[in-house]
């Protein structure tokens, strides 16, 4: 039952999931859920973008959500409004531009849900080596950025009286942000790429006794996530984006329950 | 740990006229101070008097916009700021906190927590510490690297009062032995660490300064804390002859209104010692027994002095 196309999906789901882990404990960290909704809702602008001007589709999605990350770092240094409804008024812009854009180039065609939803199972070997060229990107600057982006997200003052530039880390952090929803969106699609940030961190945090277990935890309940959606897609012919990101909430969901762990959290006592 | 013969006291940190401006107004403005090796400076003044922002704008964390910061080259500084709170989503334990931003050894990470009592809260989660152990926790995080500034922003806040004087007890051996620069930001104006080398009083500007030994020196003082307590604890408080209107501008005691203030602009008086109540600027002892402190002032041994201070130099 295994075909071509299945392994396909199943490397490159794994090696986004591998990728999203660690940045997604950050996005949970620094309270960013929506600001990665908004950055992800930016991608179809990117694609309206892309096919208008005809450029490379991850360089045109990966350019809009790094604009939309400046943009909305310069609206709160004016402080004129509130984080939050700034990323409200970003993140539904950008998705209505794009959709309007779109339906004005009468002369294409595209397949809006393959954005919206992903179509992992279309994926080429093309895709896979962007996913993994981009994923291992990704976790080297992560590597490099570590102490700094820890040091930041616990107290960005602290981090500069002690030399470690926070505002630097933060800009990489946007930046590495926007790659990863670049190389995510075939996979899940622009309104599912949160929740494989989001989800598998969640799941992480009741197990982990530092950041960097965390993360790496992330990382693994991620694949997992990845690979269960996909066979249960395969199973029940399912649509595997969305099933992917229902086996990532399942997983979040056993891991609520007590299982006969001595747990001193409160949903543990709730359940005991 | 050693303490060397001759002692550096080569200047960490410069501040002169340095000022900050946001929104509309000055933060502070005219800020003029050094730190150096080995000295302890505090900073003390009403809330939103700028001694965080006059901390932020030493250590670098903001640059003046008036005046000039010059700090040494290479300055490794350790700080604990006013605010900071760690989000539950993170699981961080003491140990994980002190390598926060550079990678530290076992042992210094052991002695810094020795150092400041939580040695057994070592795999504790932050967020589970009490207010006291917290403060301890990141007092020990900014010793443990060893900096050459210490910059700590209330650091005894949450701590009961036995505590504050076991932690500003160790904030003075810090000093000695490592011969660090300290610049403090006091938690209340009334209490002043003794081995102060300098007391800086903030009100939108360096409103006045001096040792606390002279004050620890006046008649008042020694009358109801007996000489000895003057060695680990000295009462600083005053009136301010001036308020900042919420416009920037500034309300005599006189009743005029000016746009700033400055030391020589004939409204201040600059002299620090008591001039009595009508006087602008008086030092006034609120420490007895219904100060609330919670030592035991009824105690045969000293009239009104505080015991807390006098068993512990015992």
């Amino acid at each position: 039952m295994l075909d071509d196309f299945f392994i396909r999906a199943l490397l490159a789901g794994i090696g986004l999931a591998l990728t999203t882990g660690p940045l997604g404990c950050f996005v949970i960290w620094r309270r960013m859920a929506y600001f990665g909704d908004t950055m992800a809702h930016s991608a179809l602008l990117g694609v309206a973008l892309s096919l208008l001007l005809h450029m490379n589709l991850t360089i045109s999605v990966f350019a809009v959500a790094a604009v939309v990350s400046l943009a909305l770092l310069l609206l709160q240094k004016r402080g004129t409004l509130s984080t939050d409804a700034l990323l409200g008024i970003l993140s539904h812009a950008t998705l209505a531009t794009g959709l309007v854009i779109v339906s004005f180039m009468t002369w294409v065609r595209i397949d809006l849900v393959g954005f919206l939803f992903g179509d992992i199972l279309a994926v080429t070997e093309a895709d896979i080596s962007l996913v993994w060229g981009g994923g291992i990107l990704v976790l080297l600057a992560m590597v490099y950025l570590w102490r700094p982006l820890i040091a930041s997200t616990v107290n960005p003052e602290l981090a500069a009286a002690e030399g470690l530039e926070p505002e630097r880390a933060r800009l990489a952090f946007m930046l590495l942000m926007a790659v990863v929803i670049a190389i995510s969106m075939k996979i899940v699609g622009i309104l599912l790429i949160t929740s494989l940030l989001i989800i598998p961190a969640a799941t992480a945090r009741r197990f982990s006794a530092s950041p960097e277990i965390m993360a790496v935890l992330a990382s693994l309940l991620g694949a997992v996530a990845v690979a269960g959606g996909l066979f249960g897609s395969l199973k029940f012919d399912t649509p595997s984006g969305p099933s992917i990101v229902v086996a990532a909430l399942a997983i979040f969901l056993a891991s609520l329950l007590p299982l006969g762990r001595r747990d001193h959290g409160a949903i543990a006592n709730a359940h005991s | 740990m050693l303490q060397t013969n001759a002692p550096d006291r080569s200047t960490l940190v410069s501040l002169s006229a340095a000022g900050l401006y946001r929104k509309g107004r000055w933060l502070v403005r005219g800020v003029d101070f050094s730190i150096s090796r080995g000295e302890i400076v505090t900073l003390i003044g009403p809330n939103g008097s700028g001694k965080s922002t006059t901390a932020k704008m030493a250590i670098g964390v903001t640059r003046p916009d008036e005046g000039q910061v010059n700090r040494i080259a290479g300055l490794k500084v350790g700080y604990v700021p006013q605010k900071l709170s760690i989000d539950w989503t993170m699981p961080l334990t003491v140990d994980r906190l002190m390598t926060l931003t550079a990678p530290l050894r076992g042992r210094e990470i052991d002695a810094a927590l020795e150092a400041t009592g939580i040695r057994h809260l070592a795999r504790a989660e932050v967020q589970h510490l009490s207010g006291g152990e917290f403060q301890r926790a990141l007092l020990a995080r900014a010793i443990a690297r060893k900096p050459d500034l210490l910059v700590l922003d209330e650091p005894v806040q949450g701590v009961d009062f036995a505590g504050e004087i076991a932690l500003y007890d160790l904030i003075k051996t810090i000093r000695n032995s490592t011969g660090c620069g300290i610049l403090l930001i006091s938690h209340d104006l009334h209490v002043v660490m003794a081995e102060t080398d300098t007391v800086i009083c903030l009100n939108g500007h360096v409103c006045c300064r001096g040792t606390p030994e002279a004050v620890s020196r006046s008649p008042e003082y020694q009358r109801l804390f007996g000489a000895r307590a003057g060695q680990t604890l000295a009462i600083y408080n005053h009136h301010h002859d001036h308020t900042h209107l919420a416009d920037g501008r500034v309300l005599h005691a006189d009743g005029s209104v000016t746009d700033h203030c400055h030391p020589d602009d004939g409204h201040h008086h600059e002299d620090g010692l008591p001039v009595g109540r009508a006087g602008p600027m008086r030092i006034v002892h609120t420490h007895g027994p219904d100060c609330g402190c919670g030592a035991d002032h009824s105690s045969p041994a000293t009239t009104g002095g505080d015991n807390a201070a006098e068993n512990r130099d015992a």
